[in-house]
């Protein structure tokens, strides 16, 4: 087993090799199983979903002799179809997305993944059928549904149950929180790295104080205020004064300030790898710290913009205790919503949509590792590494 | 930097966080000795029914909410002391369990019940996800390099997932017939029923918590075994130390900054758990700190929030933060001033 371009400490045995393997394997399983499982469930109807044989669960008897299954065909067209489309994002559609400057790349990222998704949505839904129903009919037993698939629940929660304005909600807490908490927090992070001053440290070390804050804490100090805001602001205001309790806005504002000592903190190390020396030299040409930073440090600062922008997204999004305590019903976003769902489960179609739900939660989320895992990695360790 | 340009650069933020954190602080210190309620009147109310010849008249006394010219009920917020807190740690119940030295009497009690599944869930994940985090770590170092961007895909999952969703897609699989509680009955050859047993529902939640938070280490510790010193090991392969004795003595000793962190961190972050509470619907069997609060807030069946209780014990869950953040700070405050 010696392998003569490992350095010798890197050297390992078989059998200790076989372990360690073994337990990758383990925890990849332990990893991926509760979440790929959620997955088979979501599309089996509620006696498959809920089988106690992990057989049934997978393929779905049931839910075939409802009249809701694939058949090879199916499955082949839907893989070869898939593959297309990931081959054509990465070889066609990437190089479309190149532009001058950050902001117009991520525009066109934008428009780019819009319609491309359009596009897929379209394809796999309607042309695909169109193409294997004939198929089916030539090939006889191959055409045959083996695995019984439904997209019924998906339909129930997104459709009858109107998720979609839950969703919506979701969007404008998110977009709101991460615009407006890396606003404040490339000022805050840039003006905290550039000054030695002990006022800096000490913001630092409060905004650590409050990073330890539990959320519910200060839950309790914004729900009278909020509640009795149109009284308590109405000498101010006058009659507009707004009531802040089921408001997305005063939901944005909080989370955004729940948000900024991380925030601060994770720009901050980041600005501190960007040389004094680049700054330096533009004041010494004649600009202020202000176009300094505009014209020098912004278009050097977007990796540590875009990973601390990642992680704003993830509070906001995942947020069920502000969300549920600060929003009524109307405006409720996506994970408080589905509290609802198994709170009132009463029949396996509830649970099973409730699985529907969770899945649809999650899906945005693995794009966005897809995406973004060195991002997400080195924000994780920017932090700490550096100490 | 002069202040001025300091102050404009830092200022949005830290009036956010005064705004937004500091305030509501102090109005939940200040809540949390007052009480606010409606004011009742009691009113004589004479009701009468039709009867034979004469009718039947009952005189009652009822207590009623005094409204204002609007319709609003008045309320008046009375300085009440401790007496919040008192209500929190237990009153008289709480008495009678110490001097009686009854512990599950004690524990009967929501709040002593909270802080106790608190720090033990707190205490027991944090071990098992540092030593899950590093046992990945090295695993993944030593694997091969094909198959390390999979595997830090899959491991992340995990970590960026809903906290309420991780949670559930796990309860799922137990509660119930969930799949993996089929497959322990055919294993034990016996009756299972997790959802109804409170320590099953501890050993899950903590289950869920170090699956996680293992990979968010397992990410941390990856990074720092890529800085430990090959010349360090190479020499102590030379110098005879075993594999253990190499990862004990050179690789964790680099790490111990890591370390550090990551206990500081979790700690943090399993004192303020919640979402586990909801996702395995424990409220019955165990809660946690923020979840008491949280409790408080949720209004109850006539829709009042027990603002001055939920105060009192959110300055109570404070104290905990204080108690665990005082030896880091005060290092960091020696380190400054050493400066």
């Amino acid at each position: 087993m010696s392998d003569a371009s490992l350095p010798r400490a890197m050297r390992q045995p078989l059998s200790l090799k076989l372990a360690s393997n073994a337990f990758l394997l383990v925890w990849l399983l332990l990893a991926a199983f509760p979440l790929v499982w959620i997955l088979a469930m979501s599309f089996k109807s509620p006696v498959d979903a809920f089988s106690s044989s992990a057989w049934e669960v997978l393929t779905g008897p049931r839910t075939l002799s409802d009249g809701n299954g694939v058949s090879i065909v199916d499955i082949v067209l839907g893989i070869a179809l898939a593959w297309l489309a990931i081959k054509a994002a990465t070889k066609l559609l990437m190089p479309m997305t190149v532009a001058e400057g950050t902001l117009h790349r991520i525009f066109n990222w934008a428009v780019v993944a819009l319609g491309f998704g359009t596009l897929f949505v379209i394809g796999f839904f309607f042309f695909l059928p169109l193409v294997a129903a004939p198929l089916e009919g030539l090939l006889g037993p191959l055409g045959q549904p083996i695995l019984g698939i439904t997209t019924e629940h998906y339909q129930a929660v997104w459709v009858e149950n109107a998720f979609y304005e839950n969703f919506r909600n979701s969007l404008i807490v998110t977009v709101g929180v991460v615009t407006v908490s890396l606003t404040v927090g490339t000022l805050a992070g840039y003006g905290l790295a550039r000054s030695g001053s002990t006022l800096a440290f000490w913001i630092l070390i409060i905004a650590l104080v409050f990073r330890a804050l539990p959320h519910s804490v200060l839950v309790a100090g914004y729900l009278p205020v909020f509640i009795n805001s149109a009284e308590i602001l109405s000498p101010i205001l006058g009659e507009n004064a707004p009531t802040l309790y089921g408001q997305p806005l005063a939901v944005i504002a909080v989370l955004v300030s729940i948000n900024q000592p991380f925030t601060i903190w994770m720009l901050r190390s980041f600005f501190q790898n960007i040389p004094v020396d680049l700054d330096e030299s533009a004041r010494v040409d004649g600009c202020t710290h202000f176009q300094a930073f505009r014209w020098v440090i912004m278009p050097v600062m977007w990796p540590g913009v875009i990973t601390t922008g990642l992680f704003s997204f993830l509070l906001a999004y995942n947020d069920f205790l502000v969300t549920s305590l600060l929003l009524d019903a109307s405006n409720q976003t996506m994970v408080p919503a589905i509290a609802g769902y198994f709170n009132r489960e009463t029949t396996t179609t509830d649970q099973v949509e409730a699985v529907a739900a969770a899945v649809s939660i999650t899906a945005p989320l693995f794009l966005l590792v897809m995406i973004f895992q060195r991002q997400i990695v080195s924000g994780l360790t920017a932090g700490a590494v550096k100490g | 930097m002069k202040f001025k340009t300091f102050a404009m650069f830092v200022g949005p933020s830290v009036f956010l966080m005064l705004l937004f954190i500091a305030f509501p602080l102090v109005s939940v210190l200040l809540n949390s000795f007052q009480v606010t309620q409606p004011v009742f009147t009691t009113q004589e109310v004479e009701t009468c029914s039709a009867g034979f010849l004469t009718q039947n008249c009952v005189t009652e006394v009822k207590t009623i909410p005094v409204l204002d010219e609007n319709g609003d009920t008045v309320t008046t917020t009375e300085w009440v002391g401790f007496s919040s807190y008192a209500n929190v740690l237990g009153g008289q119940r709480f008495v009678d369990a110490i001097t009686s030295f009854d512990l599950g009497a004690l524990l009967r009690i929501d709040f002593w019940r909270a802080l106790r599944f608190t720090l033990t869930f707190t205490l027991i994940t944090l071990p098992l996800v540092l030593g899950l985090g590093l046992a990945i770590a090295v695993v993944v170092n030593n694997a091969t390099k094909a198959i390390k961007g999979p595997v830090i895909f899959v491991s992340l999952l995990p970590f960026i997932i809903t906290p309420v969703i991780g949670g559930l897609s796990i309860r799922w699989l137990f509660y119930g017939d969930g799949i993996v509680t089929v497959w322990l009955e055919a294993l034990f050859n016996t009756d299972l029923s997790i959802a109804a047993n409170g320590w099953a529902i501890e050993f899950l939640m903590m289950f869920y918590r170090v699956w996680h938070v293992a990979p968010f280490a397992f990410v941390i510790f990856y990074a720092g075994l890529q800085t430990v010193n090959q010349d360090t090991l190479e020499s102590a392969v030379i110098d005879g130390a075993s594999r253990w004795e190499r990862l004990r003595y050179v690789v964790i000793p680099h790490l111990m900054p890591l370390i550090v962190f990551i206990t500081l961190i979790h700690l943090m972050d399993a004192y303020r758990a919640f979402e586990e509470v909801i996702a395995f619907s424990s409220e019955s069997y165990r809660i946690t700190l923020q979840y008491l609060t949280y409790d408080y807030l949720t209004p109850d069946d006539a829709g009042n929030r027990a603002i001055s209780s939920a105060s009192a014990s959110a300055m109570l869950t404070m104290v905990g933060v204080v108690i665990l953040l005082a030896a880091p700070l005060r290092r960091t405050w020696q380190e400054h001033r050493g400066r």
